[in-house]
């Protein structure tokens, strides 16, 4: 009966073709660790927030003088609209914790090398993407952070030479944030920026599955094939990486539900504790930060004392990021094999990029703006030095198969 | 590897751990309100001083009158004959089921105070319990204010001290240090009774401490709720993991 069923299909639409050549059929290293869970719980996060989304949508009013209201009626009267809400909110900060972690798997790895330089592009236009996402859902619940988030980050626009001004005015819709930059934010955030995501989250994958996953012996397991075609250290995704990815999930949802349903608001760090007063633009907050997950970023643009200067050099440490396949030349791609001026150079890069993080939260001080200024040099140094370290760099033979 | 996973682990506790300073601090030491969101007692006279002290001013309007007798256990009957006591357009007495609005008119609130005044529904989230059980509790005599009080954790407040009949009237004492940057530099002290209230001390800081306790609760009501389904959750997720990793093992049997 079913079989039928799959044959008619079958002779219409590749239902069962797609099923083999992406998981029942998709040869994957045999050697997967703990770094291998975050690329599909990053996935499993965007169907948490597409759903969650939907749900706050229909109770959510993007309209000045009733979004802040609409979300405490979230919370309250629509039955579990709380749960929803905060499914939502800390969906948000593990999106970014998950995908941070599944960066750095591509960095230790050197997934991003080639053949898998778009995979690698693709990926961090999704980073892009979601940055966007999460800057613009962040001005939806309307709060004092919200608002003034919004309105620092918009007027960066302002300090490019002459497009800088009308560009503010055409983000904004108006002088100021207001009404009419919540309605098209609001837009943005729920139709066009995850349209655009689960676009890109396709192009990743079948960039990925074009050229086959990389694993953190950093072999290629298409080189060593059976009389079949299948790769000697293969293993099909479907049913070995789906049941292991099930007990990836659990934990992560166990780590997930620690969050949302013990501590929302994270000290202050995922909901902000200014945010529980409604957006108000004649009161600027004492003290406004953004979310922990641009804070690395809002350092480095602090760090330099120009405006002008500090918006470059803040996209350009976005922009470093999609040139990195190409500025890193070495030709071994794990970290096990490759020489000690990479682990060394990836140990201050990590180090770096917390330092901001931390940085970006705190007042801007003249000591920490001096702290803030030694990492984003350390933070754009890692790029540099690995340019010119990765060409001769002393690397150990890489094995020919995957043994361990 | 090893190595690496330690020195992230160290940055990230650092991160979480070293906490942020809450804004509206101001440098003020807060004190630590006591407060048992289980304590249903507590919050009914928390709720009570809140409904005849701060709902005639501030709204609290994005809560309704019958979640809080639906979570404090009163019947509708007693919530209107304890908390309401405001009547709609129509002259007919404000109905438990409608948001906590208050019958203040905000334009002239703000000529009266000289500022918009703000709605209390989820101030203790914005502020925090041990901010506001110190700001209700640190009003002092200072008469270039024009209500004549200020106020130790919110200086120049616009609000007067609304509960001076319970707490009565102190002053507080400051002494006169150099500060680091070589100017006198005025440091709280004490507080000193000058005229006293209808309650002791204990009295009104218990008082205090249900009503902040109830605004803790007002702020998110449903943490209970979300804390007792967070373990059910967690054991089922518990159950699961294992349950799923067996699963993985006796696939994985066949992998070498």
């Amino acid at each position: 009966m079913f079989k039928s069923l799959m044959t008619w299909v079958d002779d219409r639409f590749p239902a069962t073709k797609m099923w083999n050549e992406h998981l029942a059929e998709y040869y994957a290293p045999k050697n997967f660790n703990f770094w291998y869970f975050f690329g599909s719980l990053a996935l499993l996060v965007l169907v948490i927030q597409i759903i969650s989304g939907i749900f706050l949508t229909m109770h959510y009013k993007p309209d000045g003088a009733m979004a802040f209201a609409s979300v405490e009626y979230i919370m309250r009267d629509v039955p579990y609209g709380w749960l929803i809400r905060y499914i939502h909110s800390t969906g948000a900060t593990a999106f970014f914790v998950v995908v941070y972690l599944h960066m750095f798997r591509g960095l230790m790895y050197g997934s991003f090398k080639k053949p898998r330089e778009l995979v690698w592009l693709f990926g961090m236009f999704i980073y892009l993407a979601l940055m966007a996402e999460a800057f613009m859902g962040y001005l939806l619940p309307w709060g004092q952070m919200s608002f003034w988030g919004a309105q620092v980050i918009i007027s960066l626009f302002g300090a490019l030479p002459i497009i800088g001004e009308p560009l503010t005015l055409w983000i904004r819709g108006d002088f100021v944030i207001s009404d009419a930059t919540l309605n098209r934010f609001f837009a943005l955030h729920v139709v066009a920026l995850p349209l655009v995501l689960i676009g890109l989250v396709v192009a990743h994958i079948l960039a990925l599955h074009e050229v086959g996953s990389n694993n953190p012996e950093g072999v290629e397991i298409k080189k060593n094939k059976d009389e079949n075609g299948i790769p000697l250290d293969g293993i099909p995704f479907h049913p070995y990486y789906s049941v292991k990815d099930i007990v990836g999930v659990i934990v992560f949802l166990m780590f997930f539900s620690l969050v949302l349903f013990f501590a929302p608001e994270g000290g202050g760090y995922l909901l902000e504790y200014a945010n529980f007063i409604p957006a108000d633009p004649l009161k600027t907050p004492e003290h406004i930060a953004p979310v922990w997950y641009f804070t690395p970023f809002y350092a480095i643009l602090r760090a330099v004392p120009d405006k002008l200067m500090g918006v470059i050099a803040m996209g350009l440490s976005i922009v470093v990021l999609f040139l990195l396949p190409w500025i890193d030349q070495c030709k071994v791609k794990s970290i096990r094999y490759r020489g000690v001026s990479f682990k060394i150079l990836l140990v201050l890069f990590v180090i770096s990029f917390v330092a901001l993080g931390r940085l970006g939260m705190l007042p801007a001080t003249p000591f920490l703006t001096m702290l803030a200024q030694i990492f984003s040099v350390m933070y754009f140094g890692f790029f540099i030095a690995l340019y010119f370290t990765s060409k001769n760099e002393k690397t150990k033979p890489v094995p020919e198969r995957i043994t361990k | 590897m090893k190595q690496l996973l330690s020195v992230i682990l160290l940055g990230f506790s650092s991160l979480v751990f070293s906490g942020l300073v809450m804004a509206s601090g101001g440098g003020v030491h807060l004190d630590h309100a006591p407060g048992d969101l289980e304590d249903s007692e507590s919050l009914k006279r928390g709720a009570q001083a809140f409904a005849d002290n701060c709902l005639s001013c501030h709204a609290a309007d994005y809560m309704r009158y019958n979640r809080i007798g639906r979570d404090l256990g009163w019947t509708d009957i007693e919530v209107s004959d304890k908390l309401i006591n405001t009547r709609g357009a129509d002259g007919e007495k404000t109905k438990v089921g409608e948001l906590m609005k208050v019958a203040m008119d905000n334009d002239y609130a703000s000529v009266a105070f000289g500022t918009k005044i703000p709605g209390l529904t989820v101030i203790a989230r914005a502020k925090g319990a041990d901010w506001l059980y110190t700001y209700l509790r640190t009003f002092y005599l200072d008469d270039s204010r024009p209500s004549g009080m200020n106020n130790l954790a919110f200086p120049d407040v616009g609000m007067p001290h609304v509960l001076w009949e319970k707490q009565g009237l102190q002053k507080a004492v400051f002494k006169t240090e150099e500060g680091t940057d070589g100017n006198p530099k005025h440091i709280f002290e004490k507080m000193e009774i000058v005229q006293a209230g209808t309650m002791s001390v204990e009295e009104y800081d218990a008082y205090v401490g249900d009503l902040v306790n109830f605004m803790v609760y007002m702020g998110e009501p449903m943490q209970l709720e979300r804390r007792s389904l967070g373990i059910k959750v967690l054991i089922f997720l518990f159950i699961f993991a294992i349950v799923a990793y067996l699963m993985k093992k006796e696939y994985w049997k066949d992998v070498h």
